[in-house]
């Protein structure tokens, strides 16, 4: 009987070396240890054994069994892996398709600019003003100490819709608008940007409307230094760490001192290149000491208060940072140029 | 203005100062220098020849063979092809091996089998500006007075060797248009002293007041008119030095005695006027007096000038001669055979003269000048110098004294100035020394020194400066700019931010731009007939028009966003982009006034547009066309974002420009009721095919409301703890019952435990009858206390259908 067992565990291994698939081993699992199985089958003759063999012989036929089952055990583990291989196999993708995208739109470069802008002088203390864009002349022009007849209104000539009713030329009437709002309090320290008209041809770098933002701080004891030490923050800030800036001696009716200001070239880092015309220099916006007419005029005593105001074109800025090279691109709104703004 | 290094230079020392180092030290201190240019574009080897004989060139009709003295023994043979030249002439002469400024090289060469050793020279050939000269000048060769000396490098003759500085002006800097001007700013920035010229004039015997008299009838606009005579003069053409110094300044040498007048005028700023004396009535009794309704003058460009009374004129007592600080009248103008010579300086009103030229288009170097306010002290002295040039220049005979009257005396300006205020308001620490130092260079001087308050009494060239922050301007640009220190703001820091509104458009413009949809940003000026295409929000808006608009395209202010965005959409199909989502966020400018008292209402508006396929063809996915959908799912999203789910109300009352079947009005619902806030839907297609757009759908909303009501309050609702029971449901009803009303019905119908009602599916053919669809809903009921339980359920939902049924006769699908 042993002999017996021993010679079914030698065929039952050697058939199940040879199984190929799940389905045989299953055949072969029933066939060696079904109830009608061959060990089944060898064991009934158990009744026929002495005492003290059938101890023996169950110990033996455990053996055999376990051997079996552990083989079968292995082999199903074998399969599996390799079923399991197959299906990976088969769902296999090509990971270099293009994936389904989330159409991401873009804000217009103008107000990504102007954002990035209120972010910083936010940042800094300001507050966001806004204003009417069809404007009172007495706002856009004479309150800025620009009285009628002004030689200095020649410099940009208006959209009139009445005699006293135009299309504001500047931010700047937000500045009055603003102080007399204010009623003599202080500070006062907004930005106020939006669309500003002139009459001027259209052509690569000018348009008859564009943007500007203002800035307007008014207190006691705001000094020159005071307009420097901001323009820097704001420069490094834009533009990078790195940035110098540089102030010229310039003229605007309702600043005095006038500046216009200088940040190092961002194309060549001052070195000098095509854009900044060889300086190391681009000039990004006008600035100055608040006039004290105009301070007057919004009803602070230019003698207790003052302040400075700076102002620049967003489409100026926009066009140095992106390197846009021609105004109208902005207002055109060809989706192959805004596409290309939908980026962080 | 343009300024000659050279020129300049006689005026200030501008030794070891370079024209680009001025350039730069002039610009950094406020005066602008745009260009540097050089006037010597390559001279070399280009000499003054004397043209000792011309023949005609033996094959070539066109062609002179002429022989040329250049000084250097022997007689060059060149061909030249210009008509001009001629035997006896000085003319500049480009020797073998010059090479011209355009880069042409001499050699010697054979014309039509002639040798040629040289060039005969044109002004442009030399680089010169040649449309300032006179038109033989232009088309042939330059010649050269005769007195000029042979073999002379040319560039010396022309004044060539030399730099030109071209000033970028703001308006308050009108003393630097004159060279004396620009002196004295020099002389601040290099602390150097001013050379004025001579003011001395040699008189005749006769009295000048015998002939001339002057009367001002119109102080106001004349502060003062000073003239003098001067007799037999020569008209002729001005010596060379006279000559280049104008060509310099770009202004186009005419005769001695214009000449004159324009040279004085760059040099001191002052406008003159030569009137030839003998076409005046009675040789000259100049009145200054406002024109009367209906007057003309025939001025010096020949064009006759219909006058107005608020045009100042010079008139001789009987006619008019000139057009004050405009331009004179052909009438007294100075011609060849003048001799007699009335010359004005005066002062007339900026204001008065910037009308007249601005209203006639008339804008000369005298009206430039005057509108910018000139200076008042330097009339007697510019006639003066003009007057003594004349004598020296145009062989004439000055007569004695000044003729002139003074309608208001110039009276110098002190203004006050403190150390205090100074450091205060710069940032800085100067001392009263370093003060007193610059003001002096800037020949500001303090008339009564006193420790740190400087009483300054400001020059008549500086009309600019009439307070106290004008001088410090002026300190803080000598001191420099880069010499102020850089500080932070003291005192209390502020708290920044954006307000609710601005917050809102930027929340808005995240959401829409997370949606796939692009911002726009489009002009505010439009055509009228754009402004009727869509609804305005208000009754009776009338588009704002503009007085004098630069085109009848862009001639009113925009009522609507949506004619903006179909250009938007029209410009990117031209350029082969039919698939435009965009949307911008700008201001409406409203008002019913037909001619503006009161400012517009600038109304905030979202404008969204989608046109083409909803998503770009991927290999993944099917792309389909944009519908009414689309855009509705951006307006309600919106909704949603700003915390008004379920609060617009769309109804399809065929708003105006929008097709009649595919558009809705919208309407924010509110506590107090609702308000209209703009339309939605498909574009007409007869907009559509004007505008050559495929099938195109809009929205445009108000965002006041839409602001106003935003709610950013987030309030945390327990999540559900009983089980949700779904029921899907699908009715047949007539095709025309909207799905709206049908959901709103099984809401009332269900009550307060339907948690959720959503439309799934959409059915009408063959399975129904023609004019019936089926409409599939699928509700989700819950019970915050308890599990429902299937009579509940069956209660509430047998609630629904039979509403259902009987509101819309709709017939439960099985």
């Amino acid at each position: 009987m042993k002999e017996r067992l021993q010679a079914l565990r030698a065929e039952a291994l050697d058939k199940l070396q040879q199984v190929k698939d799940a389905n045989n081993l299953n055949e072969l699992r029933v066939k060696f240890l079904g109830k009608k199985g061959a060990l089944t089958e060898v064991l009934r003759g158990m009744g026929g054994l002495s005492a003290e063999e059938r101890p023996m012989i169950g110990q033996v036929a455990n053996e055999v069994r376990g051997a079996i089952e552990e083989f079968i055990e292995q082999k199903q583990e074998a399969f599996q892996r390799e079923e399991t291989e197959r299906r990976l196999q088969e769902e296999t993708i090509d990971v270099t398709l293009p994936g389904r995208t989330l159409a991401q739109g873009a804000v217009h470069p103008l107000n990504k600019v102007v954002e990035q802008i209120e972010d910083i002088f936010v940042g800094m203390g300001y507050t966001v003003a806004e204003g009417p864009e069809v404007e009172r002349d007495y706002y856009n022009f004479e309150a800025l100490n620009l009285p009628k007849d002004h030689p200095a209104r020649d410099m940009q000539d208006s959209f009139y819709i009445t005699e006293d009713i135009l299309m504001r030329t500047q931010t700047s009437p937000v500045q009055i608008r603003t102080m007399e709002a204010m009623k003599g309090d202080v500070p006062v320290k907004i930005i106020c940007p939006g669309r500003v008209y002139r009459r001027d041809d259209d052509d690569a770098t000018h348009s008859f409307m564009f943007h500007q933002i203002e800035g307007l701080v008014i207190d006691k004891n705001i000094r020159m230094s005071d307009l420097k030490g901001t323009l820097l923050q704001f420069a490094r800030e834009m533009f990078g760490p790195h940035m110098q800036i540089r102030l010229r001696p310039s003229f605007f009716p309702f600043t005095e001192p006038s500046v216009e200001v200088d940040v190092t070239c961002m194309k060549c880092g001052g070195s000098g290149c095509r854009i900044c015309k060889h300086t190391g220099w681009i000039e990004i916006l006008g600035a100055g000491m608040v006039h004290p007419r105009v301070l007057e005029m919004g009803g602070y005593d230019p003698e207790v208060y003052s302040g400075f105001a700076f102002g620049m074109g967003v489409e100026r800025i926009a066009m140095l940072k992106y390197g846009v090279d021609d105004i109208r691109h902005f207002y055109t709104n060809d989706m192959r140029f805004l596409k290309q703004f939908a980026r962080m | 203005m343009n300024v000659s290094y050279k020129w300049l230079s006689e005026y200030i020392d501008l030794t070891g100062v370079s024209a680009e180092e001025l350039a730069e030290r002039m610009t950094r201190a406020g005066i602008e220098i745009d260009v540097v240019e050089n006037r010597n574009k390559g001279l070399d080897n280009i000499v003054v020849g004397y043209v000792v004989s011309r023949e005609k060139h033996p094959d070539a009709d066109k062609l002179n063979v002429c022989k040329v003295d250049t000084g250097s023994g022997e007689h060059l043979q060149i061909v030249c092809g210009a008509k001009n030249v001629d035997a006896g002439q000085k003319v500049p002469v480009a020797q073998i091996g010059a090479v011209m400024p355009d880069g042409m090289k001499i050699k010697r060469a054979k014309l039509r089998g002639v040798e040629s050793q040289g060039m005969i020279c044109s002004a442009k050939e030399l680089a010169m500006n040649d449309k300032l000269l006179p038109k033989e000048m232009q088309e042939g060769i330059l010649v050269l007075p005769e007195d000029t000396v042979i073999g002379t490098p040319i560039a010396d003759v022309l004044g060539l060797n030399d730099h030109v500085l071209e000033l970028d002006l703001t308006p308050n800097r009108s003393d630097c248009l004159s060279m004396i001007g620009v002196a004295y700013e020099v002389g601040a920035l290099l602390d150097r002293p001013v050379r004025l010229p001579e003011d001395t004039v040699s008189e005749s015997a006769e009295q000048a007041s015998s002939t001339v008299s002057v009367r001002i009838s119109a102080p106001d606009a004349c502060n003062r008119y000073a003239a003098r005579y001067i007799t037999n003069v020569s008209i002729k053409p001005s010596p060379l030095w006279l000559q280049n110094r104008l060509l310099a300044a770009g202004v186009r040498p005419i005769n001695n005695i214009v000449d004159i007048t324009n040279f004085v005028m760059l040099e001191y700023g002052q406008p003159l006027h030569a009137f030839d004396a003998d076409k005046l009535s009675g040789n000259g009794a100049i009145d200054v007096r406002y024109a009367h309704e209906g007057e003309t003058l025939v001025t010096l460009d020949g064009q006759e000038r219909k006058l107005e009374p608020h045009m100042l004129l010079i008139t001789d007592g009987v006619k008019p001669i000139g057009l004050a600080g405009v331009m004179g009248g052909e009438n007294s103008e100075v011609s060849g055979d003048t001799v007699n010579i009335l010359l004005e300086s005066a002062h007339f009103a900026g204001s008065v003269v910037r009308k007249t030229s601005r209203q006639m288009g008339l804008r000369s170097e005298a009206s430039l000048r005057f509108e910018k306010e000139v200076n008042p002290e330097a009339v007697i002295p510019a006639l003066n110098r003009a007057a003594d040039l004349m004598r020296q220049l145009a062989g004439g005979s000055i007569a004695a004294g000044i003729v002139e009257e003074t309608a208001q005396p110039h009276e110098r300006r002190t203004v006050t100035l403190t150390l205090d205020k100074t450091n205060r308001l710069l940032g800085t620490a100067l001392t009263a020394a370093d003060v007193t130092s610059i003001l002096q260079r800037l020949g500001l001087e303090a008339a009564e020194p006193e420790a740190s308050v400087f009483h300054v009494r400001v020059p008549s060239r500086r009309g600019d400066i009439t307070r106290d922050v004008d001088l410090i301007e002026e300190v803080a640009r000598i001191y420099g700019y880069d010499n102020i220190p850089t500080t932070a703001i003291e005192g209390p820091t502020t708290p920044g931010h954006l307000n609710k509104g601005q917050t809102i458009r930027r929340a808005i413009r995240g959401l829409l731009t997370d949606n796939g949809l692009h911002e726009a940003v489009t002009y505010s000026f439009t055509h009228p007939t754009e402004t009727e295409l869509f609804p305005t929000f208000i009754d009776g808006a009338v588009p704002v028009r503009l007085a004098m608009p630069m085109s009848e395209e862009r001639s009113v202010l925009r009522t609507s966003l949506l004619p903006s965005l179909l250009d938007v959409a029209a410009y990117n199909r031209n350029r082969k982009t039919d698939d435009v989502k965009a949307f911008e966020l700008g201001r409406l400018y409203l008002t019913s006034q037909e001619t503006l008292s009161a400012l517009v209402k600038e109304e905030l508006v979202l404008g969204l547009l989608m046109t083409g396929k909803r998503s770009a063809a991927q290999w993944n996915i099917s792309s389909e066309a944009v519908d009414f959908y689309d855009v509705k799912g951006v307006v309600d999203a919106l909704a949603s974002y700003l915390g008004l789910e379920g609060l617009i109300r769309y109804e399809a009352n065929r708003p105006q420009g929008l097709h009649p079947g595919r558009s809705a009005s919208m309407y924010l619902m509110g506590a107090e009721g609702e308000q209209y806030i703009g339309i939605i839907g498909q574009v007409h297609p007869e907009i559509q095919r004007q505008k050559d757009l495929g099938e195109t759908y809009v929205a445009e909303l108000l965002l006041q409301p839409l602001m106003e009501a935003a709610d950013f309050n987030i309030a945390y609702k327990a999540l559900p703890r009983f089980p949700a029971v779904d029921r899907d449901i699908a009715v047949v009803v007539d095709r025309n019952v909207e799905v709206g009303r049908l959901v709103t019905t099984a809401k009332e119908a269900a009550g307060e435990w339907l948690e959720s009602v959503g439309v799934f599916d959409i059915y009408t053919g063959d399975r129904i009858a023609e004019d019936k669809k089926s409409v599939a809903i699928s509700l989700v009921y819950r019970h915050a206390e308890h599990t429902f339980t299937d009579e509940e359920i069956t209660d509430i939902h047998g609630r629904v259908i039979a509403a259902l049924e009987t509101t819309y006769s709709a017939e439960l699908r099985k």
